[in-house]
């Protein structure tokens, strides 16, 4: 038997433990999966968390509702994999052989990266919402909060999902308006960015969002520290924003077992080529989601396209073919903008996001970068279809690479 | 787009300074476009340019992070020696690219 093993079974471990299961000649080929934790969390439902609007059991549920049955899973820590001896040696010292690995660490938060972060306010009046500790804890201070200045902070690029930051300023405008105390609550959106995003089209509509929705942006702000005597964010600037409650995006980093095994760049993110997929170390190794460097957005529709094009490559490298299919880059986020309203950006490595309809031209029915009640009903939506297509594997009917039917290019 | 002129040589620079043909880049260019921006640079300036450059040729990806990491300055000294943006107004003394955050 010739062994394929996976590293990590979040969104993108899973769905290509699915695929792989699916095409795959049983006979010939054993799939293993590893994993520290037993439970699996929707994590673009963290966001709506702090704002009542979910609650745990929703975003909850445990991972092997979606392992196929005839694979191995283990739950065990990995330490690291020697590349040179196709082996993962596990914590304990299990070691595991492979013919093909894939791996899907993912990215983790690091508060601990920027000085001040994690200590008194830490839960307190400081809050993350990319954990399900970090998303409840907001929820318990919003209940009773009587109002001040609510920050919403970017410590470094890249994150997981970038357009979260701005969902969560929008949807947290909408819940201090619906609780009658949106004149006592006062919201900044730091980045470290030069606006509201990273492309000029999309920053535009989003910025002039937030201005109609009394929102400030306090832009190319780089974090140094967090003075939690005075409760202000100081940059290496020396600039100050105070703060009531801060909510805050950590430094993202991939798994500290990525520079264990001399895999990482410095933010321990796989070096791997943004095309085929591949390891740049080794021709059996293939890196899928967020734990990859690639230069597009950390987030599950990526994961979803890229995964389309790393099966691919996949069965090429097995049969000893060329890696013929190549990722573009494609991403596709709703954007949450409160009031039941949303938006939807589509965009790649060239193309940044365009207005126009998705996924059919002319028709939609989403609306890119525009503001309307279909996409956030897209979102509500797309949680069914994480827990029953995404996960399993099933096919969407979007294409894994990016189209430009049904956008317009701009001028700005 | 502008043309420059420096040090007897004509470069030319895109509509936001930075300098289109990479290849041309040498410390006199350098001082050239960051007169542009108001900027004297010193020695170690310099020092922090031809890190950038030989990082960005390697392929990588340039942060203010990994410049802080360099062993040439820390990210304050950074900040001190490029105000403001210091990964945009260094990449463009250094004749690299405008520095693009990737989503």
């Amino acid at each position: 038997m010739k062994k394929i093993v996976i590293l990590g079974a979040g969104t993108a471990g899973t769905m290509m433990l699915n695929k792989l299961h699916n095409i795959l000649d049983k006979e010939e080929w054993e799939l293993t999966i590893v994993d520290q934790y037993k439970t699996h969390y929707y994590q673009p439902g963290f966001l709506f968390i702090p704002f009542g609007i979910y609650k745990k059991q929703d975003v909850i549920k445990p991972k092997y509702d979606f392992f196929p049955s005839g694979v191995n899973v283990i739950y065990n820590k990995i330490d690291k994999i020697e590349g040179e001896n196709n082996k993962v040696i596990l914590d304990g010292g299990q070691v595991l052989n492979y013919d093909f690995l894939i791996i899907a660490t993912g990215t983790q938060t690091r508060p601990e990266e920027t000085p001040g972060l994690k200590e008194k306010l830490w839960y307190k009046d400081i809050f993350d919402f990319y954990t399900i500790e970090g998303a409840l804890a907001l929820h318990d201070k919003f209940k009773d909060w009587e109002g001040g200045n609510l920050v919403m902070s970017i410590a470094e690029v890249p994150f997981k999902c970038p357009v979260a930051p701005l969902e969560f300023v929008f949807l947290a405008e909408a819940y201090f308006t619906k609780k009658g105390i949106r004149d006592k609550v006062n919201i900044t959106f730091v980045t470290p960015m030069s606006g509201a995003f990273t492309k000029p089209v999309a920053t535009k509509m989003l910025s002039e969002l937030m201005t109609e929705k009394n929102i400030n942006i306090v832009s190319d702000f780089y974090i140094e520290r967090v003075d939690n005597e005075n409760k202000k964010l100081i940059s290496y600037d020396e600039r100050e924003v105070p703060f009531d409650i801060l909510t805050i995006v950590p430094v993202n980093m991939g798994n500290d077992l990525i520079e264990r095994s001399g895999l990482g760049d410095d933010m321990n993110f796989v070096r791997t080529d943004k095309f085929t997929l591949q390891s740049k170390d080794y021709d059996n190794i293939f890196v899928l989601g967020d734990a990859a460097n690639i230069p597009t957005s950390k987030a599950g529709s990526v994961a979803h396209f890229a995964g389309e094009i790393l099966t691919e490559n996949l069965l090429s490298a097995m049969e000893g073919r060329p890696l013929n299919a190549k990722f573009d880059g494609h991403a596709n986020c709703y954007i949450e903008t409160g009031y039941g309203k949303g938006a939807l950006i589509d965009f790649n490595y060239d193309t940044e996001p365009l207005p126009g309809t998705f996924p059919l031209p002319g028709i939609g029915p989403f609306g890119l970068l525009k503001n309307t009640k279909i996409n956030h009903y897209g979102k509500v939506i797309f949680r069914w279809i994480y827990w029953h297509m995404l996960l399993k594997g099933k096919e969407l009917p979007i294409e894994a690479n990016m189209t430009m039917a049904g956008k317009k290019k701009q001028n700005i | 787009m502008k043309e420059l002129d420096i040090a007897g040589v004509t470069v030319k620079l895109d509509d936001e300074g930075y300098l289109i043909d990479s290849s041309q880049w040498n410390v006199d260019i350098a001082k050239g476009i960051a007169t542009q921006s108001g900027l004297e640079l010193t020695d170690k300036h310099i020092e922090v340019l031809k890190y950038l450059r030989d990082t960005f040729n390697a392929g990588e990806t340039l942060t203010i992070r990994k410049v802080g990491k360099s062993g040439i300055v820390n990210i304050k000294e950074f900040y001190k020696l490029f105000p403001k943006g210091p990964l945009k107004l260094s990449s463009k003394c250094a004749g690299l690219p405008k520095p693009t955050s990737c989503v």
